[in-house]
């Protein structure tokens, strides 16, 4: 193995075995605890886990320099194949970087059952990972789907609750839904005739576009499924929602900055696919925009931070999406780093009041980051950033991807999303950053309370640094470095003109949010997340279970019953058969013993033992014997 | 070499059956000690076989006037099946080292064992149609017995004779087929690497499609698909653990594997006429079992139905192989070779979950999932391996059923895109399933039939976590296991083309 592929299979295993065996870990014997009181405290997983996030983000570094291959056998046709470009560089040191910062967070502030977290949060690390890297399907795929169940085992963290296990199951459920389309993507790169890509890999990602005939259009579809359902886009975004009930620093990592992330950047990675289909670009830049835009009034109409960020999640990787389609793989990789920064910042945020205060209602959080100033400065810094505010980063990246929106109707719904997240961020802002009450006397905990100094101040004031300064990505002279390195250098981006007017829209709604925060309209199918899980219930998941258990009935009362009644009916055959045989053959067979009998009788009948009697016989015996003779003769 | 391997089981329990004496101790130790030793074989016979084509063959005269012969070998689709034979078996005995008492005896119990060992591994190795149907008939007696003579609840006897009943009708059609075969083929012949080189009933008539029916009957019973199946589900629930394990993992293989190297190379025209009824059958059990499955609130019959969702996997694979002139060899080579690891994969994964399953039973007395709740409290490492058993089953990537269903997927799409797109919504129901089972099981407030005691012992561990462990490799490292299978599903698919 060369020195290159080493360091990038170091970089992906290193996570994944220390997470694999820290997971497994957590239930020992001795701190196993009881189902009231967990035990596991395992108190050097966190240490554990943070070296190794650590060393993670070195080799990360070390692996955006070096751009290393690496590949190993898996099935035919689709090997195990990584490797760190230009784009995967930005995507591999952010999840690195994001990773490791919001593990430091959680050393403090989770309490129970560490080793699994700790190791979970590892595992899903370096499936991240391995998503950003892979040149091949199946490694795409293995990696995207592992990311899934661990973000199931981490949403259902608190496993005691009915409700996040739930959650979990719909995280899991709705995203594989949308995964079944890389299955269909693999299928097609199978089924198209190899002649045109020769005898390589063809389930490498750069084959997909150059499929014949109806199969990339097969591909396209199964990609845009599958990034649809991972970047909580319209119609799934609705699991993001219930995915909330996991721990914050899972939200902030996976619901945030990497996993929904990856949905947006397959889409910016396997953007030849998406033009050599055709109508697949336009469906990314529609999809995208249409969810930014809706999302974005459904995050404006939310009362819980968390559901808030969460619904902001959907609308900003609408952003990314958007930009896959549109032709700006610079600008949306941008958009999603700097996001990545953003939105964790803002989510470890959250979670800290939500340990403080035990809620997050935006309403009872009135005035808490005034009151915390160490989580509150960092978390204007996140919010101002959010709403698109110069010069902060998320102003300049939208810029960028806004200037590939070639046509009006596409800009103006673009434009409208941007105006939607400056208001819900501004909303936000109004509501935490204005005066509050004073929290009770009777709370008796003190802000943060609980969670230690340090390992929580400085990952929130590095990823505000970071949220501040990353939409430096989105101009120049970064943004022709950035373009060079992912590829395509002649994207377009923003005129000053542009950047000036969204500055003033993005200033004056957020003013306006903020100063009439307690006052933006809520309307209820906005909060209710524009009722897509009911409506999934109602199509897919209500008339499954039905069809179960119509099936489930057949099969007993049906099939199985059919299969009894052969047998049951072979049995009554085989009684008729018994009857038949005792009232028929056997009775036949008695009355031949009979009738034998009585000829017996008849024939002991002439033994007299009397010489005449015999004589006599003897007499007419011949007699009929000589007539008998006279008569033939 | 290979007779030995399958025949030492059988010597070990003809000497166990003789010794009556024997310590309930020794008796476990001597079943795993062989049952370790048949693993350490065959991977002996693993390492020593240098493909492609057929190893370690043995043929002798056996039955010269009936055209019979003892003639075995081994190659890459039989060499997956005989690993996990052993392994399966060595689990099982591992599982009975816990030290419960049989109802009848642990004596008779690894004997019997032993002995069904000899009939799973003579099957997998048999190259003649009357050896492979001797074994397979006695695999279904020595199942029979298991149940009926260990199994749990009062239905275990009916249960057992249902089992009995059904596929040895079964068996009765496979060897009406397989006379078919003999009586159309010249010489007279039941060899199978014979027919296969000189396929008999080619070019059309009456008689290939029946002789197919007849076997595809036999092997539909067994594997079980859709509609054949509900035998399955009763003799899963009453069988002792180990049965189970045993019974999903080794027996079902017997029909899938019957596919690969009897109806299809044998009889390749009428495979490829009759294709997309196979192919039919498969996304019917595929969907249908996933379905039923998730209506079950008894975990085991849960498993049970899943066997029929996961079989199906395989005959859509080995139908989308006979679609000839819809896909590329490289597609279809593909594709049987996802069967055969499924084949592997299930094996590994519902032997582990039917072993699991034996515990719960053991530490609560029921299988009824809503009787169970937050086990993750008081078993932290039962939770453990059932969730990862469980997504294992849902074919989650890095574990062995992923590399399996997504060669059968991708392979398969080219040939049977509508078939195939269906099919992909079993592994959505699967996961759902399973999820959901794992909710109501694990997850949530506590809840037992009864104090659940200690948590998994050493013996329940050592045997459960060795099969999830080699389900990960496959998944994570899967060539040694595809540079065998690959070459040898090459071959069927060449042959089934011709």
């Amino acid at each position: 193995m060369s020195g290159p592929s080493a360091l990038l299979w170091s970089l992906v295993l290193l996570p994944a075995a220390a997470g694999g065996v820290l997971a497994l870990s957590g239930g020992g014997r001795r701190t196993a605890g009881t189902y009231d009181r967990p035990g596991g405290t395992g108190r050097a997983a966190p240490a554990v886990a943070v070296a190794v996030a650590a060393v993670t983000l070195a080799l990360a570094v070390a692996a955006a320099l070096v751009r290393p291959t690496a590949r190993a056998g898996f099935v035919a046709g689709g090997p195990l194949e990584l490797a760190v470009d230009g784009l995967s560089a930005a995507v591999v040191v952010t999840v690195a970087a994001v990773g490791l910062l919001v593990l430091v967070f959680a050393a403090g502030g989770i309490r129970a059952e560490r080793p699994r977290f700790f190791g979970l949060m590892l595992l899903f690390t370096a499936a991240v990972l391995v998503t950003a890297t892979a040149t091949t399907l199946t490694a795409l795929l293995l990696a995207w789907e592992v990311m899934g169940a661990t973000s199931y085992a981490l949403i259902a963290f608190r496993w005691r609750e009915d409700a996040p296990a739930a959650a979990g199951t719909t995280a899991f459920l709705t995203t594989r839904a949308g995964d079944l389309g890389l299955y269909l993507a693999a299928g097609a790169a199978l089924a198209a005739p190899a002649g045109g890509t020769g005898a390589g890999d063809r389930l490498a990602l750069d084959a997909l576009a150059g499929l014949d005939g109806a199969w990339p259009h097969l591909a396209a579809a199964g990609v845009l499924l599958a990034a649809f359902g991972k970047a909580a886009q319209l119609p799934f975004s609705f699991w993001l929602s219930r995915a909330m009930l996991g721990p914050s620093p899972v939200s902030a990592l996976l619901h945030s900055a990497a996993m929904v992330a990856m949905g947006g950047y397959l889409l910016l990675r396997l953007r030849p696919l998406l033009e050599s289909a055709g109508w697949a670009s336009g469906a990314a830049a529609w999809g995208g925009a249409l969810t930014a835009l809706a999302l974005g009034a459904v995050a404006l109409a939310q009362r819980d931070l968390k559901q808030l960020l969460a619904a902001s999640t959907a609308a900003q990787l609408g952003f990314v999406v958007l930009a896959a389609g549109a032709g700006s793989v610079a600008g949306g990789t941008a958009h999603l780093v700097a996001h990545a920064a953003v939105k964790s910042l803002l989510f470890l945020a959250a979670g800290a009041w939500l340990a403080a205060l035990g809620t997050d209602g935006l309403r009872e959080l009135r005035g808490a980051a005034r009151r915390d100033r160490a989580t509150g400065l960092p978390f204007a810094v996140g919010a101002l950033a959010l709403a698109g505010v110069p010069p902060l980063s998320l102003w300049a990246t939208k810029d960028e991807i806004l200037a590939a929106a070639d046509s009006p109707a596409l800009y103006g719904v673009v434009l409208a999303a941007a105006v939607l997240s400056a208001l819900y961020a501004g909303k936000a802002i109004g509501l935490l950053l204005g005066p509050g009450p004073e929290p009770p006397a009777t709370a008796g905990r003190k802000p943060g309370g609980g969670i230690s100094g340090p390992l929580r101040t400085a990952p929130l004031a590095l990823l505000a640094a970071g949220a501040a300064v990353l939409g430096a990505l989105a101009l120049p002279p970064l943004a022709g470095e950035l373009k060079r390195a992912v590829g395509a250098p002649g994207e377009p981006s923003a005129g000053a003109a542009t950047m000036v007017a969204t500055a003033v829209l993005a200033l004056a709604a957020t003013a306006f949010a903020a100063a009439s925060a307690p006052r933006l309209p809520e309307p209820a199918w906005a909060r209710a997340w524009l009722y897509l899980e009911t409506a999934a219930h109602t199509v897919a998941v209500r008339p499954a279970l039905a069809a179960a258990r119509t099936l489930a009935r057949f099969d007993d009362s049906v099939l199985d019953r059919a299969a009894t009644g052969t047998a049951a009916g072979v049995r009554r055959l085989a009684s008729w058969a018994a009857a038949a045989d005792r009232s028929g053959v056997d009775r036949a067979v008695r009355g031949v013993a009979d009738g034998v009998r009585y000829l017996g009788e008849l024939a002991r009948r002439p033994q007299t033992g009397q010489l005449h009697q015999y004589y006599a016989q003897a007499l007419v015996l011949l007699t009929a014997a000589a007539v008998l003779l006279l008569l033939l003769g | 070499m290979l007779s030995l391997t399958v025949f030492l089981p059988l010597a070990a329990a003809l000497v166990l059956s003789a010794r009556r004496g024997l310590p309930d101790a020794a008796v476990r130790w001597l079943w795993v000690a062989v049952s370790g030793a048949e693993l350490g074989l065959v991977a002996v016979l693993w390492a020593t076989y240098d493909g492609p084509g057929i190893g370690h063959e043995t043929d002798r005269p056996w039955i010269p006037g009936a055209g019979a012969g003892y003639h075995i070998g081994v190659d890459g689709l039989s060499l997956p099946l005989l690993a996990l034979t052993a392994t399966v078996f060595l689990a099982c005995a591992v599982y009975s080292l816990r030290g419960r008492h049989a109802r009848h005896g642990i004596r008779r119990f690894a004997a019997l064992f032993l002995a069904l060992e000899t009939t799973c591994l003579g099957l997998f190795a048999a190259l003649d149609l009357i050896l492979f149907f001797l074994f397979f008939d006695l695999s279904i007696v020595g199942m029979y017995l298991v149940i009926a003579g260990w199994g749990h609840g009062e239905q275990a006897a009916r249960s057992a004779l249902k089992f009995f009943l059904y596929t040895f009708v079964g068996s009765l059609a496979l060897l009406l087929g397989f006379i078919g075969l003999y009586t159309a083929s010249d010489p007279h012949t039941f060899d199978i690497t014979e027919l296969a080189a000189d396929p008999p009933l080619e070019g059309g008539g009456a008689a290939g499609p029946l002789v197919l029916l007849a076997i595809a009957v036999g092997l539909a019973v067994k594997t079980p698909t859709f509609p054949f199946h509900t035998w399955l589900p009763p003799a899963h629930t009453d069988a002792p653990a180990a049965g189970s394990a045993v019974l999903a993992a080794v027996l079902l293989k017997m029909g899938t594997y019957g596919f690969v190297r009897i109806a299809m190379p044998i009889l390749p025209e009428d495979w490829r006429a009759h294709a997309m009824v196979f192919v039919a059958v498969g996304v019917v059990s595929v969907l249908y079992g996933a379905l039923v499955a998730l209506a079950q609130s008894d975990f085991k019959r849960m498993v049970a139905y899943t066997s029929v969702n996961h079989m199906g996997y395989i005959l859509l694979a080995l139908g989308a192989a006979g679609m000839v002139a819809d896909a590329d060899e490289a597609a279809r080579s593909t594709a049987v070779t996802g069967a055969v690891v499924q084949m592997v994969s299930h094996g590994l994964i519902t032997g582990a979950l039917f072993l699991l399953a034996g515990v719960l039973m053991e530490r609560g007395g029921t299988y009824e999932m809503d009787a169970w709740g937050g086990l993750a409290g008081p078993m932290p490492r039962f939770a453990a391996l059932t969730a990862v058993a469980a997504f294992a089953g849902l074919g989650l990537p890095g574990f062995s059923g992923f590399v399996a269903e997504f060669q059968i997927f991708a392979g398969s799409l080219g040939a049977v895109p509508v078939a195939t797109a269906l099919a992909l919504l079993g592994i959505l129901v699967t996961a759902g399933l399973f999820l959901w089972a794992l909710h109501r099981l694990l997850l949530g407030a506590r809840r037992e039939p009864r104090p659940v005691g200690a948590d998994l012992r050493p013996a329940e561990l050592l045997s459960v976590a060795p099969l999830l462990a080699l389900s990960l490799l496959i998944g994570v490292l899967p060539r040694w296991l595809l540079d065998t299978v690959e070459p040898a599903a090459r071959t069927v698919v060449d042959l089934v083309s011709r």
